[in-house]
Formats: structure tokens, sequence, C-alpha cells
């Protein structure tokens, strides 16, 4: 089948086969390998990725399924080559990873929260990052990058003194 | 961890998605997919045709109709969770939406597909059968509506035809002032199937006592449970916790519990009670917050 997605703001007409997942079709056909392939059953999260600016299951849906929709991977994320995101800085500066499997869904999960929640509370971190897991860190510096990404994201928005 | 292969439909209208479902037996209807895809992952589902219903016009809103909230079948999940009609109208499905899997499944996952998969352990089924829902479907061109006690067969069974369609769900609203709700479960992890869970909707007089309840537990039988005896003996009553666990323990008693490798019959039946306390507690207390509210 045919299918038009939007991925990263650039549209790509891919032909799949309707068992695709979406996980399988970015990684696969798009060649967009940020998008890890866990546990293949929705239980993990590293397959993290936005639609229309919400985190979903890649694993859970078929490329069919995403027809038309806006989708938003880790490749999408930088402003520009050889830069990064706020989220994205805050998890080098806090080594908010060991391994790196999980990161790419936990900075995704992490930016769908920060769109909508500009101040969010400990628990509010925890919460959104909830369905995904790391098995090396222990979490803490994952919802420490994630705080200080919140804090300095506001900060932009401040006037200079 | 790869589905079998199956072909892909998208109808434009309800009744084209009942006729592709009477063509093949072995078709299915998707919608958000949190709970099929996994399942077809697996290969413990193994449709022929997946007809998908999430973008058929009009099967998607919240709204009030008389003394009732009708929700769509395809509303996502995170779009009831946020709702302010639902918050204000309808605060035990308020109450359950964030227990409804986690985030990202609620971004996808539908109302009608949570009601229609029917999981014993549902928070939306639950809630469904405590305050007495009406389930409407489609099927030979004809629309019907069920009453959630007689919709929700067993696990994972329902009264829908094979060749029908959930259209939306109707939940009645209290017109009571001051209506308190309570939920609670136990899983081995956040957004974990429950092995036990317990919800409580209870409306309460100027002076605190009871003039209507609702109470429910989940995830303990085949079908979540209605304890209309209990919501009967609380009225007139103010909360006692004592009173109140005796009654939920008798009438559980002649209940047969399920037992699995997580926990067996004899556990849920005394978390039940315990739950089914803490969810009136939380109920009677949440009613009062708006009483004194009032009061002031």
């Amino acid at each position: 089948m045919r299918v038009e997605l939007d991925v990263n703001r650039q549209k790509h007409a891919v032909e799949v086969e309707p068992r695709t997942s979406l996980l399988d079709c970015l990684r696969d056909t798009l060649l967009l390998t940020g998008a890890h392939a866990g546990c293949e059953h929705g239980v993990c999260g590293a397959c993290t990725v936005l639609i229309d600016g919400a985190a979903v299951r890649s694993c859970l849906m078929f490329a069919v399924q995403a027809d038309g929709c806006a989708i938003t991977t880790i490749e999408g994320l930088a402003p520009a080559p050889g830069e990064l995101s706020p989220l994205q800085d805050a998890f080098c500066e806090t080594h908010g990873m060991q391994c790196g499997y999980c990161t790419p869904a936990m900075i995704l999960a992490a930016h769908a929260l920060l769109a909508r929640n500009a101040q969010p509370s400990r628990d509010e971190i925890v919460e959104a990052i909830s369905g995904n897991i790391c098995r090396c860190t222990g979490y803490a510096q994952i919802v420490e990058a994630i705080a200080l990404a919140a804090e300095r994201m506001r900060g932009l928005n401040r006037p200079e003194r | 961890m790869k589905p079998a292969p199956f072909e892909y439909s998208r109808p434009a209208h309800v009744d084209e998605a009942c006729a592709l479902l009477a063509a093949d037996e072995g078709a299915r209807l998707v919608a958000g997919g949190q709970t099929l895809v996994p399942l077809m992952a697996m290969r413990l589902a193994r449709p022929t045709r997946l007809v998908d219903i999430v973008r058929i016009p009009g099967l998607a809103y919240v709204r009030s109709e008389g003394d009732e909230i009708e929700i769509g079948a395809t509303t996502r999940q995170h779009v009831v969770e946020s709702d302010l009609i639902v918050r204000a109208k309808l605060p035990l499905l308020a109450k359950v939406m964030p227990y409804v899997g986690h985030g990202a499944t609620r971004a996808r996952g539908t109302i009608g597909g949570s009601l229609a998969n029917a999981d014993h352990a549902a928070e939306i089924v639950l809630v469904a059968m405590t305050l007495g829902a009406t389930l409407r479907f489609r099927d030979g061109g004809k629309t019907a509506d069920v009453a959630a006690e007689e919709f929700f067969l067993g696990p994972m069974v329902t009264a829908l035809p094979p060749t029908g369609v959930l259209i939306a769900a109707r939940f009645p609203v209290w017109p009571e002032q001051r209506v308190g709700v309570g939920f609670h479960e136990i899983n081995a992890r956040a957004s974990d199937f429950a092995f036990v869970s317990a919800a409580a909707q209870v409306a309460v007089d100027a002076a605190g006592r009871c003039t209507r309840a609702a109470v429910g537990v989940g995830a303990a039988t085949a079908v979540p449970l209605r304890l209309d005896a209990v919501a009967e003996a609380l009225k007139g009553q103010t909360f006692d916790e004592a009173s109140v666990r005796g009654i939920v323990g008798a009438t559980l008693s002649a209940v047969d519990t399920m037992a699995d490798l997580h926990a067996s019959a004899d556990y849920r039946r005394r978390v039940a009670v315990t739950l089914a306390a803490r969810a009136i507690a939380d109920a009677y207390r949440d009613a009062q917050i708006l009483r004194d509210a009032d009061a002031r």
C-alpha cells in the first residue's frame, strides 16, 4: 500500500505491506534508526515517536495507520546539523544515559511533556517517562536532565536584564 | 514479534465497516490498536483484515445529551482525560483516566476500543458498569442501545454482534450538587493490569449523609461487579469505615473471585474489601469538600 508520511517536516511517499509497523517503516525504509526496536509489543517504550505532538509507540501502529500524520523522530529535534535541542544538551550535561538504547525515546517523551507543561513537578516528569524503561541509569539523571531542560527553556523566554 | 500478513481497509462510513466485517469472518475492527496490535505482534490474534474506523467522521466527540454525556467510540483516551465536560459532569470517569495504560497508549487508544475489548481489569469498563452506562452500536443498517450489564458478558466477550460496530457510550450524569468520587487499584507496576480495582461515586446531603451511591469492583471477577447492596446500605448514612467494610465484605463473600499466577481468589476478595472501603471513603471526603465549599 502507498502511504504518505510527514516525517520531521519532510513528506515521504512509501510503499509498505499493511503489517509493516511504523517503527519498521521509519527504520528500514526511511533509514531513521533513532527510534529503537525493543520489545515490539508496546511495553518498553524504546520506539517512542511523536505523532501530531503526542508521544506514542511506533511499534503499536502500522505505517498505514499513520498515513498523513505529522511524525517527529529524534532526528527531527535538533534545530540544525551539528546542534542539539535544549533537552538533548541537558541529557549530555547530566549524563542522563548509559547504554543509550532508551535515550531517544526518553527525550521524545520529555519533549511532549515540556510542550504542554513548561514547569513540570518531579512527579509529572516521572509520570511522563513512566512508560519508558531504562535498565541502566535508575532514572535519577534522566529526571534531572528533564528538569534542567525545562528550567533552561523557561529562561529562554525571559527578557534579558 | 511481527504480525502475520493481513489486508487493510479504511471505510468512510460505519455501515461500510459493518459490511466489511460481514464479508470476511476473519476481519477485525481497529481504532487505536493499543490492545489488538500487541496481540497481533505475538500472533495471539491473526485477523485476515483490519477495518480501521478511527478516521470515520463524526465518531470522536464528547457532548451533553440531556441527563447523559455521550462519548463517540473513537474519541481518544487522552482527549477524554483532559475534557472539561467529563471533568465537570463525569468525575468518576475523569478520575480513572490517568490509570488507563500510560500516556503513550492513551494518546492512541480510544474509549470505544477499551469498552469493546471488555478486559475485566479495564478501568473504563469498570466505570461503565458502576455508573450503568449505555452502549450504542450499529449493525445491519440499524442503531441499537444496550445497557452495560447486558453488554459485558465475560473477559473480552461482549454482546456486540460479529458484524456490529460500537459507535458511542452514554454515561448518566448525577444531578445532585455534592457528588464525590473515589478510585483505587492494585497492580505490580503503575499502568499495568490491575489485580483488583474499586470505584465509588457518592452524593451527600447538607449533613454529609449519603443520598445516592454507586460502587463497583473490577479485575476480581470475569466482568466488573456493581455492588448494588453496598450502594443501598450507604443511603442515609455518614461514612463509617467499620460498617462499610462489613457490608462490602458480606456482599463479596458470596462472589467467586478469580485466581491466577499473580493473585489468589482469597487475596482478591480481601483486597477488594479494602480498596472498596478506601474508594467509598474518598468519595465521601470528595463530596464533603464540595459541601464545605457551598457553606462558605
